[in-house]
């Protein structure tokens, strides 16, 4: 029981983007996912990269509040991976549906549809914003993702005044907006 | 246009909850009577939502990498590179199972040899690898002590009490004092450039682009003299395979000549934007360039690769020329910047090449000045 609600509270630390949290479930997970890896024609870097998308995804499920763990954390994180590791054997058309393990692991079908789909979604959002040009991407993304004020923002580019700088911001926006829903209903 | 600007930004200022209530009020009565506006704010809204989900995960991305490298520094995770071995022999294994239902004892001796395998490869193998790790730190430390005692020696441009952070190496690509850079030589919000004769130059951080790796330093000081033009020229053109390749760089305080071939046309997991050299690259070669037989800059050395020997990466001419020529036309600080266009060491021998172009390259340090 009281492993029970660690959990939960290590879940919440890293929907939270908590780095002691990230770092206690990657202590925990990181090694056997390796071997797993390793085990079965992948690489150090296979493993990191793995590891790491499993990562994500736990950490935007874990973002929904309805979301709760069905089964001990470890063994959730190490279904992910051995499905995106699976998938990505089979991409690469090195394997078939056999993969070599000795964990236990759960199916997690509908939590890796899920996180794919946002995959393609952020897929979308980055090729739109790499696609603007600059000063457009580097503004946005300041504005968005830096969380950057107005008054910074005009002087880091050299615009006379906040007023201005904004003005562009929208402008850019406008561009992306139509770069990114003209990608996004079609569907990928 | 401006209404559109216009529409845009009273969307947004319904969403955060910034409009006055009486505002908020007629704008929801808008809605309610103009579809068209409704859907614009629904898309809006959802697409605000998008971006912000999209920042959480580039911000999450950040604290992922940061805790694997701290795991790793700190031995508590391991690249156990070699252990792919195993893998090979396991795919075999797995090759041959299925015949093996006819010859099981088969089965058990590959079993026994892989177990054998296991044992005899792995606590080896991993153990070198930390010490080779350990052994880079400690070296990277007395570099900067050594730097550290040198600067105090003669009267440093540095502000007094400040430790450089992160240095490598940079090269003029204006005679008037541009220079270009790693953007992750620049880990500090300062920077001072070095030449070979030990002059030290106050430099802004002009541009910086992490994304690209890639940083542009603007020399501001009296005692800088600039130069009549530069030897080289940036060569934009893809390098052949098994061409050979120099660089300049600062690994340590003095300059350093390194020279190598091209192995591949693509960067680490193909990225198009790189170059892959086999050479010998040292911390504090970053930042440097590389340099053709004619003596053409092909690119600016970037990074090595952690488990392999040699293998080192280079950010192509190409790039740098295209981040160039879009600061040029979309900033004025950079309008003036010429970029050299004809190589006058071409048929030169090696050494007269270096001699001239050493004046060129300079060792860069950074460190964080406050912004009291």
């Amino acid at each position: 029981m009281k492993a029970e609600i660690n959990e939960q509270a290590l879940l919440k630390g890293l929907a939270n983007n908590d780095t002691k949290a990230i770092e206690l479930i990657y202590k925990n997970n990181f090694k056997t996912v390796q071997s797993l890896i390793i085990n079965n024609n992948g690489s150090y870097d296979d493993a990191r990269d793995i590891f790491q998308e499993a990562m994500i995804a736990l950490y935007e499920k874990a973002q929904s509040e309805s979301f709760v763990l069905t089964c001990k954390l470890n063994t959730y994180v190490y279904s992910i991976c051995r499905r995106l590791w699976l998938k990505r054997l089979q991409q690469l058309g090195k394997f078939s549906n056999q993969i070599d393990s000795h964990e236990e692991a759960v199916s997690v079908e509908e939590d890796l549809e899920f996180h794919l789909r946002r995959n393609a979604e952020f897929t979308i959002m980055d090729r739109a914003l790499n696609s603007l040009g600059e000063p457009c991407k580097s503004l946005l993304e300041g504005f968005y993702i830096k969380d950057l004020d107005m008054q910074a923002l005009a002087k880091q580019f050299g615009y006379t005044n906040a007023d201005n700088a904004k003005n562009q911001k929208y402008k850019c926006l406008i561009r992306l907006k139509k770069l990114f829903f003209s990608q996004y209903n079609i569907g990928e | 246009m401006n209404e559109d600007i216009l529409m845009l930004q009273t969307i947004e200022r319904y969403l955060d909850g910034t409009m006055l209530p009486d505002e908020r009020e007629y704008f929801e009565q808008l809605r309610k009577n103009t579809s068209e506006i409704d859907q614009m704010v629904v898309e809006h809204s959802m697409f605000l939502q998008q971006m912000h989900g999209f920042k959480n995960r580039q911000n999450f991305k950040h604290s992922l990498n940061g805790v694997h490298d701290k795991l790793l520094a700190q031995g508590v995770i391991n690249d156990g590179e070699e252990t792919t071995f195993k893998g090979k022999v396991i795919q075999m294994y797995h090759k041959y199972k299925k015949d093996m239902a006819i010859a099981a004892s088969v089965g058990g001796v590959i079993a026994v040899v892989i177990s054998g395998l296991f044992t005899y490869f792995s606590p080896v193998v991993s153990s070198n690898k930390l010490q080779q790790l350990s052994i880079e730190f400690a070296a990277i430390k007395k570099n900067q002590q050594v730097q550290g005692s040198i600067i105090n020696e003669v009267k440093s441009k540095l502000p007094k009490n400040v430790n450089l952070i992160s240095g490598g190496t940079g090269f003029l690509i204006d005679a008037k004092g541009f220079i270009i850079t790693n953007a992750h030589v620049l880990k500090g919000n300062s920077a001072i450039v070095v030449n070979n004769e030990g002059d030290e130059f106050n430099a802004d951080i002009a541009f910086i682009d992490t994304k690209k790796d890639i940083a542009i330093l603007k020399i501001k000081d009296e005692d800088f003299k600039t130069h009549k033009s530069l030897p080289y020229s940036l060569d934009k053109h893809n390098v052949d395979l098994g061409e050979e390749i120099f660089t300049l760089g600062f690994p340590k305080n003095d300059i350093t000549y390194t020279q190598g071939y091209l192995s591949s046309n693509t960067g680490l997991d193909g990225d198009t934007s790189s170059y892959q050299i086999q050479m010998n690259s040292n911390p504090g070669n970053s930042g440097g360039p590389v340099f053709n037989k004619n003596g053409e800059v092909v690119g600016v050395l970037s990074s090595k690769q952690i488990q392999a020997d040699g293998v080192t990466f280079v950010i192509k001419s190409k790039n740098i020329c295209s981040v160039l020529d879009d600061l040029k036309r979309d900033d004025t600080a950079f309008s003036k910047l010429k970029l050299p266009t004809s190589s006058s060491i071409k048929g030169k021998d090696r050494k007269t090449q270096v001699k001239k172009i050493e004046d060129c390259v300079f060792s860069v340090k950074a460190y964080n000045r406050s912004l009291k």
